[in-house]
């Protein structure tokens, strides 16, 4: 790596959390500094530029996944930052906690299939002009797995229209693609100031043509573009 | 106070543990219609006041036991 500014993304943990070392790995290969924080943390650490929140089952997923993950100490902090247009990116159970929460439209349902899915899929870049698929061209195809019970994104007519007017339907699966019934095929979503994105594929496994494809780093290493960005516009 | 607190998905939703019921009741030989499957909580409410109970249990569905984009929600309160 060259002496680029290396800016710091924090990956929160929960009980039940299993992807944070994966994302910390990827990101840290990408050019930037993480650390992970504890749920009860009650402060980001100082000089966060972006906050991922991984994969994993927090709290045992129990009652809904990410509901009770909403109330934790850290994602008060996690609100505050991204109410100031903090970047936030949620991934697969992350991405379920950024719906209960409010901080991302629409509810992750279970798989229409109702059986744990865990491939990879094709999905389709909807926008390059974003923090999250800057490194992406438009309606270019990625090949990223997927892994879970509960990703079949749901919103109603109307807020899917509108998402939809808004350009915030990031992230498709590809044509024939949906693994789980999720409606439009959407696989991730964007929030209206285009800083919160959460999506069900992992790229944090996908950075390395080792696990088959280094797609998922396309959508890291855009974070990590954006956040050095954010850190040089701090300084 | 005793509660009990029912959460369904609510009509449109697709709900594939409702589904997989009632393919299987069909299998069973019963004749069925939709099924759908939902959630029972059961609380304890730490007032005696009916009102202030019901106003608790109404903002715990809304912050917590459902989410309403998805789901309906049905309290019935133990009569005293």
């Amino acid at each position: 790596m060259s002496g680029e500014p290396r800016p710091v993304i924090p990956v929160v943990v929960w009980p039940g959390s299993n992807d944070d070392r994966d994302a910390q790995l990827a990101l840290e290969r990408l050019g930037a500094d993480t650390q992970r924080v504890w749920h009860t943390d009650e402060a980001l650490p100082h000089g966060t530029s972006a906050v991922v929140l991984p994969g994993g089952f927090s709290y045992g997923d129990y009652l809904r996944c990410g509901a009770i993950a909403r109330f934790s100490p850290i994602l008060r902090a996690v609100e505050a930052f991204a109410a100031d247009g903090g970047l936030v990116l949620g991934v697969c159970n992350g991405f379920q906690i950024l719906t209960e929460a409010g901080l991302l439209p629409g509810a992750l349902r279970p798989n229409d299939s109702l059986a744990f899915v865990c491939r990879d899929v094709r999905l389709r870049i909807e926008r390059t002009d974003t923090p999250f698929t800057s490194r992406c061209a438009v309606g270019q195809e990625l090949t990223i797995p997927v892994k879970h019970g509960d990703g079949c994104w749901f919103a109603d007519a109307a807020l899917l229209a509108e998402l939809e007017s808004s350009g915030q339907l990031l992230l498709r699966y590809a044509a024939g693609a949906n693994p789980n019934g999720a409606v439009a095929d959407v696989a991730g979503v964007l929030n209206a100031g285009g800083y919160v994105f959460g999506l069900m594929p992992h790229p944090e496994h996908a950075v390395d043509p080792l696990l088959g494809s280094a797609d998922g780093a396309l959508i890291l290493g855009s974070l990590v573009d954006a956040a050095r960005l954010s850190l040089a516009a701090s300084v | 106070m005793k509660a009990t607190v029912l959460v369904r998905p609510k009509p449109g939703i697709l709900d594939p543990q409702g589904q997989a019921v009632e393919s299987s009741l069909r299998h069973l030989g019963f004749d069925v219609g939709e099924a759908r499957v939902g959630r029972l909580v059961d609380v304890d409410v730490a007032t005696d006041d009916r009102d202030e109970a019901l106003a608790q249990l109404e903002r715990m569905c809304e912050q917590l036991l459902a989410n309403p984009l998805i789901e309906s929600y049905e309290i019935a309160l133990e009569h005293a």
